[in-house]
C-alpha cells in the first residue's frame, strides 16, 4: 500500500507543476501589454510602468516563472489590483461558502440519484426505468444556468417560499444546491443503474437468485454493495464539475464564494485574483482526484498492483 | 430514443438554415415601446429588454449554437484522433509527452480552463471556439489512444505490418477505423457539450457578445428581468435544453447501437 501511495503522489507532482505553469502563462496570453490591459487604455505610461514593476512583468520570463512557483508553494499569490488585499486571504475568505454549496449539492445529488438508479435497475425495461432514464437525460441536458433562474422564478418569485439570492440561513442554500446538484444527480443515477445491471449478471447474483432471492433482494443485498465502488469513484471525480458549476450557480444566486469572486475579478481585469482562483480550483480538483484514487486503492487491492 | 434525438437535431438544423425565412421579424429590429411584452399571437415568445422578437432571436441563435458545436467538435475530434493514435501506436517518449499534456489539461475541471482562456484573450466567438477546442481534443485523444493500444495487437494489424505496409497506411487504413464507432458516439455527445459550454460562457458574459443572438447571451439579458419578464429566461433556456437533449438522445442511442454488449442486454 505504501508503494502505491508513494507512486500515486509522485505522479501528481508533474501534473501540479503543469497546472501552475499554465496558470502562470495565462497573464502572458493577454494580447498586448498585460499591465496596460489591466489599467485600461486611458492609464498614464507612469502608472503602467509602475504596475509592470509591481507585478514583476519587467523581469526576465524565467525569473517571473520562478517567483510565481515559489509564491504558489508558499501561498503568496500577490495582491488584488482592485482592493490590494492579498490574493490568498481573499480566496480563503470565500472558501467556506463554496465548500458549503458544493457539499450541499453533492448531498442532494446522492440522495436523489441512488434510489433513482436502483429503481431503474430493479424494474429494468418498465415504465419506472424509462421514466428514470428520461429524467436523468433531462438532468444532463438542462443547463444549471437555466435551471437556477427557473427555480428562482417558481419558488422565490411565484410561490415566495425561498430567498432568491444571498447566503445566511439554510433556506438560502436550497435553490443553489438543487440547481448545482441536478446534473450530478443525473450522471450518478445513470452510473448506478449501469453498474447495478452489470453486477446483476455476475454469478454470485445469479446464484442468489437461484437460491430463491427476489430480484429486489438480489439488487439491494448483493449487487448494490459491489456497484457502490465505481459510483463512489464517480462522486469523487465529479467534484471538479461541481466546482466549475459553482462558478455559474454562485453568479446566479449572488452566493459569495470563489466562483463569484472569479467572475467578478474577470470583470475588473484583476488578473492576480483570477490566477489565484483558477489555481485554487484546479489544485483542489487534482487533490480530490488523488484522494479518490487512494481510497479506490484502499477498497480494491487489485488497483494497487496495476 | 435515437429517432427522437435525430428529430430534435433535424428541427434545430432546419431552424438554423431556414430561420430567417420562417421568422416574421428581423432578430435585431427593436420595438422599444413594447419592450418586455409577454408572448402574444404576433410575438410567440414575447419581446426582450430592447423590444426584439424573442422567437426570431431563438431561431437565429440556433445558427450560433450549431456553428460552435460543429467547428469545436470537428477540430477536437480530428486533432484528438490524430494525437491519440500517434501516442497509442508509437508508445515510448511520444506517448509520454502527449499523455502528460493530456494529464495537465484534465487537471482543470470542465469549463474552468475555457473561462480562464477567454478571460485573458477577451470575449468573442472566435476565442470561445479556440478555448473549447483546446480542451475538447483531450477526450478524443484519450479515447483513441486506448483503442489504438488494443488494436495494435490485432492479427490483421500485425499481418499488415508483416506484409511491409508503411506506418501511416497502417494507422489510417487499419487502426483508426477500429476507433471510429467510439469517436462517432463521442462527437455526438460532444456537440451537446460544446453547445452547453458556449451557452455557459455567453451567459457569464465571456462568450458571444451582444447584439449577436446567442442563447446564452439571451439568458444573460434575462437575468435582470426575472421578476417582471420571466419569458426572457424561459424560451432561450428551453431551446438549449431541447437541442442538448437531442444530441444526448442521439449519442446514447448510437452508443447502444454500436456497442454489442449493451445491444445484447438491452441496457
Amino acid at each position: 500500500m505504501l508503494r502505491f501511495l508513494a507512486r500515486r503522489i509522485a505522479l501528481t507532482i508533474p501534473v501540479l507543476l503543469g497546472v501552475a505553469t499554465l496558470v502562470f502563462s495565462l497573464i502572458h496570453l493577454i494580447p498586448g501589454d498585460p499591465a496596460q490591459a489591466m489599467l485600461g487604455e486611458s492609464a498614464s505610461p507612469q502608472d503602467v510602468a509602475e504596475l509592470r514593476a509591481r507585478l514583476g512583468l519587467d523581469r526576465p520570463l524565467l525569473e517571473q516563472y520562478g517567483r510565481f512557483l515559489r509564491g504558489a508553494v508558499s501561498g503568496d499569490l500577490g495582491r488584488s489590483l482592485r482592493t490590494n488585499q492579498p490574493v490568498t486571504s481573499a480566496i480563503i475568505e470565500r472558501m467556506p461558502a463554496t465548500f458549503e454549496l458544493a457539499a450541499a449539492a453533492m448531498f442532494v445529488a446522492v440522495a436523489v440519484a441512488i434510489p433513482l438508479g436502483i429503481a431503474a435497475a430493479v424494474w429494468r425495461g418498465t415504465a419506472v426505468d424509462h421514466g428514470a432514464t428520461t429524467l436523468s437525460l433531462l438532468g444532463i441536458s438542462i443547463p444549471n444556468f437555466w435551471l437556477g433562474p427557473l427555480l428562482a422564478i417558481i419558488f422565490s418569485i411565484e410561490l415566495g417560499w425561498l430567498p432568491v439570492s444571498g447566503r445566511g440561513t439554510w433556506a438560502h442554500l436550497v435553490l443553489p444546491a438543487v440547481s448545482l446538484g441536478a446534473a450530478l444527480a443525473a450522471i450518478l443515477a445513470r452510473m448506478t443503474r449501469a453498474t447495478l445491471l452489470e453486477e446483476l449478471r455476475e454469478q454470485y447474483v445469479v446464484a442468489a437468485r437461484a437460491r430463491g432471492a427476489s430480484r429486489a433482494r438480489a439488487v439491494v443485498r448483493h449487487a448494490f454493495r459491489n456497484s457502490l465502488i465505481p459510483v463512489i469513484t464517480l462522486i469523487g471525480l465529479q467534484f471538479g464539475a461541481v466546482l466549475t458549476g459553482a462558478v455559474i450557480t454562485e453568479t446566479i444566486f449572488a452566493w459569495p464564494g470563489i466562483g463569484r469572486l472569479l467572475i467578478q475579478s474577470i470583470g475588473f481585469r484583476d488578473y492576480p485574483l483570477v490566477q489565484g482562483c483558477i489555481l485554487l480550483i484546479a489544485v483542489t480538483y487534482v487533490g480530490m482526484n488523488l484522494i479518490t484514487d487512494l481510497l479506490y486503492g484502499l477498497v480494491d487491492p487489485r488497483i494497487r498492483y496495476e | 430514443m435515437n429517432r427522437v434525438g435525430a428529430a430534435i437535431v433535424l428541427i434545430a438544423v432546419l431552424a438554423a438554415l431556414f430561420g430567417p425565412a420562417i421568422a416574421r421579424f428581423d432578430p435585431s429590429a427593436q420595438e422599444l415601446a413594447r419592450r418586455l411584452d409577454g408572448p402574444s399571437a404576433a410575438h410567440w415568445f414575447g419581446l426582450d429588454e430592447l423590444g426584439r422578437d424573442i422567437f426570431s432571436r431563438v431561431l437565429a441563435g440556433a445558427r450560433i449554437s450549431l456553428l460552435v458545436g460543429i467547428v469545436v467538435v470537428s477540430i477536437s475530434s480530428v486533432v484528438g484522433t490524430l494525437l491519440g493514435s500517434i501516442a497509442g501506436y508509437f508508445g515510448g517518449t511520444v506517448d509520454e509527452a502527449i499523455s502528460r499534456v493530456i494529464d495537465i489539461l484534465l487537471a482543470f475541471p470542465g469549463l474552468l480552463l475555457a473561462i480562464a482562456l477567454v478571460a485573458v484573450l477577451g470575449p468573442s466567438l472566435t476565442n470561445v471556439v479556440f478555448a473549447l477546442s483546446l480542451i475538447g481534443w483531450v477526450g478524443y485523444a484519450r479515447l483513441v489512444r486506448g483503442q489504438v493500444l488494443r488494436a495494435r495487437e490485432f492479427e490483421f494489424v500485425q499481418a499488415a505490418r508483416a506484409l511491409g505496409a508503411a506506418t501511416p497506411r497502417i494507422l489510417v487504413k487499419h487502426i483508426i477505423p477500429t476507433a471510429l464507432p467510439a469517436v462517432t458516439v463521442q462527437t455526438t455527445l460532444g456537440m451537446g457539450g460544446a453547445i452547453l459550454a458556449e451557452a455557459a460562457l455567453s451567459f457569464l458574459g465571456l462568450g458571444v457578445q451582444p447584439p449577436t443572438p446567442s442563447w446564452g447571451t439571451m439568458l444573460n439579458g434575462g437575468r435582470t428581468h426575472l421578476l417582471d419578464a420571466p419569458h426572457l429566461t424561459i424560451f432561450p433556456g428551453l431551446a438549449i435544453a431541447f437541442l442538448v437533449l437531442g444530441f444526448n438522445f442521439l449519442g446514447d442511442g448510437l452508443r447502444d447501437a454500436l456497442d454489442p454488449v449493451t445491444r445484447r442486454s438491452g441496457g
